[in-house]
């Protein structure tokens, strides 16, 4: 039968709690991550909301950017929210020079695209895949998807104002992210949407491993 | 910045953005700056936000007279220097600061005990901002006054410009322990709890079903080395300031990148010593034992 996932969430800096507590209460195991060998043991990753710049450093400085890529290209299912969303970006717009990311989503994400504190704001958007109506999306600083791959599915986008159809929330694969912070509202659902792609990716994997163990045997 | 603005159908400077963007901040470092050369190198060194400022709290001690809120020009500047969130500081009290301070585009306001007061009797109405504010406290009392008219964020004060740690462990001790004695107490007995602490009983009746403030607590006021990050951290704070403690050291590009780690790795003692290496010299501490009464910055605040 399946395990229950162990969803690691990188605890470097940012609003890690509110992600570890809304976890568990969709099934999963919620754990931190800081160092390669934590993040060896989880079976998907949340990147938090936080300061992107902040994160990337630590996590180039700690020694954790490389396994961070490697866990990616290998398919580890990642979640980022707001921070998050910047981390996993291939391209970066407004973001100091020397700024790295994971990347893994083949998007181009602009950095506090909406303007500075004084504009960060609270909407409803509507999610691809969640159902039950829009999802109160809590806006901080927050970036925008500028542009978006071939292989890359929008989620969501705002709707009206001079920001209206911009692109707040993706996928690609195995990565989801989003502009917004789900963690802030108490609405599991964006949550709810990635623990199910992780379960589908270990029953897949558990698939995969009867596979070859009958095909060695 | 960013040339796009939004005018989207939706509500700005809601309680949910204003503690929300303080949760970002969790785990990082805030660090004093008064150039936008100083700016850029707290943003290297991993730096959460940037607080711009005149004089950093060392020398408003040495040089004495009123400490006002920074030069726009300067506020600017930094604003301009780095990506990052950019506090600034206004008066106790003094609400003209504040405005103008959200006009030029800060993104969080510290009503700090650091400058001059402005007002003996009343703290700035908060609530009625856009910007958020953070505030020192020195106990869960003040904390909660802070909170009703508006604080999105708590610091424990500390004693700012000492270098000194002692104070600032002594006021997030104080809020922790005032939260956990509400968190034994029987419902009934949380009205007369209100009363001693001075405090709306909405907002101690929260705190005692929370267990910890219904906003984020960052520690301030004399952290000047990478270990005294990390005890602050171990002893509940969600963050750090750090004011003097990085451009008045020998070193402070390597000191204020070290201070980052150890505010990440505060439960590791082998990452804290490693980046405690090679550091140089600290700044220089004043023994807050023999500051008179007068001089200190923690009374400021009602």
């Amino acid at each position: 039968m399946s395990r229950k996932p162990v969803v690691g969430v990188l605890a470097l800096q940012g609003d890690v709690r509110e992600h570890l507590a809304t976890l568990p209460g969709l099934g999963a195991e919620a754990v931190t991550v800081r160092r390669p060998e934590e993040l060896a043991g989880v079976d998907a990753l949340v990147v938090p909301g936080g300061e992107s710049t902040t994160m990337a450093k630590l996590a180039a400085r700690s020694g954790l950017l490389g396994p961070l890529r490697d866990a990616v290209a290998g398919g580890l299912p990642v979640y980022g929210s707001c921070a998050g969303m910047v981390m996993l970006a291939d391209r970066l717009l407004d973001a100091p020079a020397d700024q790295v990311t994971v990347g893994g989503l083949d998007v181009t994400v602009r950095r506090n695209a909406f303007g500075r504190q004084v504009d960060s704001f609270e909407s409803q958007v509507e999610v691809d895949g969640v159902a039950g109506g829009p999802v109160h999306a809590v806006f901080i600083r927050a970036p925008w998807v500028e542009q978006a791959g071939e292989g890359v599915q929008v989620l969501g986008r705002v709707v009206g104002g001079s920001a209206d159809g911009r692109i707040v929330a993706v996928r690609q694969g195995n990565l989801v992210a989003t502009s917004f912070h789900p963690e802030l509202t108490g609405d599991r659902r964006v949550h709810a949407l990635f623990v199910d792609i992780v379960r589908r990716h270990l029953a897949e994997q558990a698939g995969v491993d009867a596979g070859n163990e009958r095909g060695t045997s | 910045m960013a040339e796009h603005r939004t005018t989207v159908p939706s509500t700005t400077g809601t309680e949910a953005v204003k503690r929300g963007m303080a949760e970002q901040l969790k785990g990082g470092v805030i660090m004093d700056v008064v150039t936008p050369e100083q700016a850029r190198i707290a943003e290297d060194a991993g730096a959460v936000a940037v607080m711009a400022l005149e004089r950093v709290p060392a020398d408003i001690r040495a040089q004495g007279g009123i400490a006002r809120m920074s030069d726009p020009d300067m506020v600017q500047g930094i604003v301009d220097a780095v990506s990052i969130p950019v506090m600034a500081k206004a008066r106790i009290g003094h609400f003209v600061e504040a405005q103008v301070l959200q006009a030029l585009g800060v993104d969080y306001i510290d009503e700090s005990e650091v400058l001059t007061p402005a007002d003996e009797a009343h703290h700035i109405a908060k609530s009625e901002f856009t910007v958020p504010f953070v505030c020192g406290a020195t106990d869960l009392g003040e904390a909660l006054r802070r909170i009703a008219e508006g604080a999105a964020m708590i610091r424990s004060k500390g004693e700012a410009g000492t270098g000194n740690v002692v104070e600032a462990v002594r006021h997030v001790r104080a809020i922790r322990a005032g939260i956990r004695r509400l968190t034994t107490l029987d419902p009934t007995e949380l009205f007369v709890a209100a009363k001693e602490l001075r405090a709306p009983y909405d907002l101690v009746a929260e705190v005692a079903r929370l267990g910890k403030l219904p906003v984020v607590l960052f520690t301030a006021g004399g952290i000047a080395t990478p270990a005294d990050a990390a005890m602050m951290v171990q002893l509940g704070a969600e963050g750090v300031f750090v004011g003097s403690g990085i451009f008045k050291s020998g070193d402070p590009v390597q000191r204020a990148a070290a201070i980052v780690q150890a505010t990440t790795f505060f439960d590791d003692p082998d990452v804290i010593a490693k980046v405690s290496r090679g550091l140089g010299e600290p700044m220089v501490g004043i023994d807050v034992a023999v500051l008179p009464e007068s001089e200190r910055y923690a009374t400021r605040g009602w």
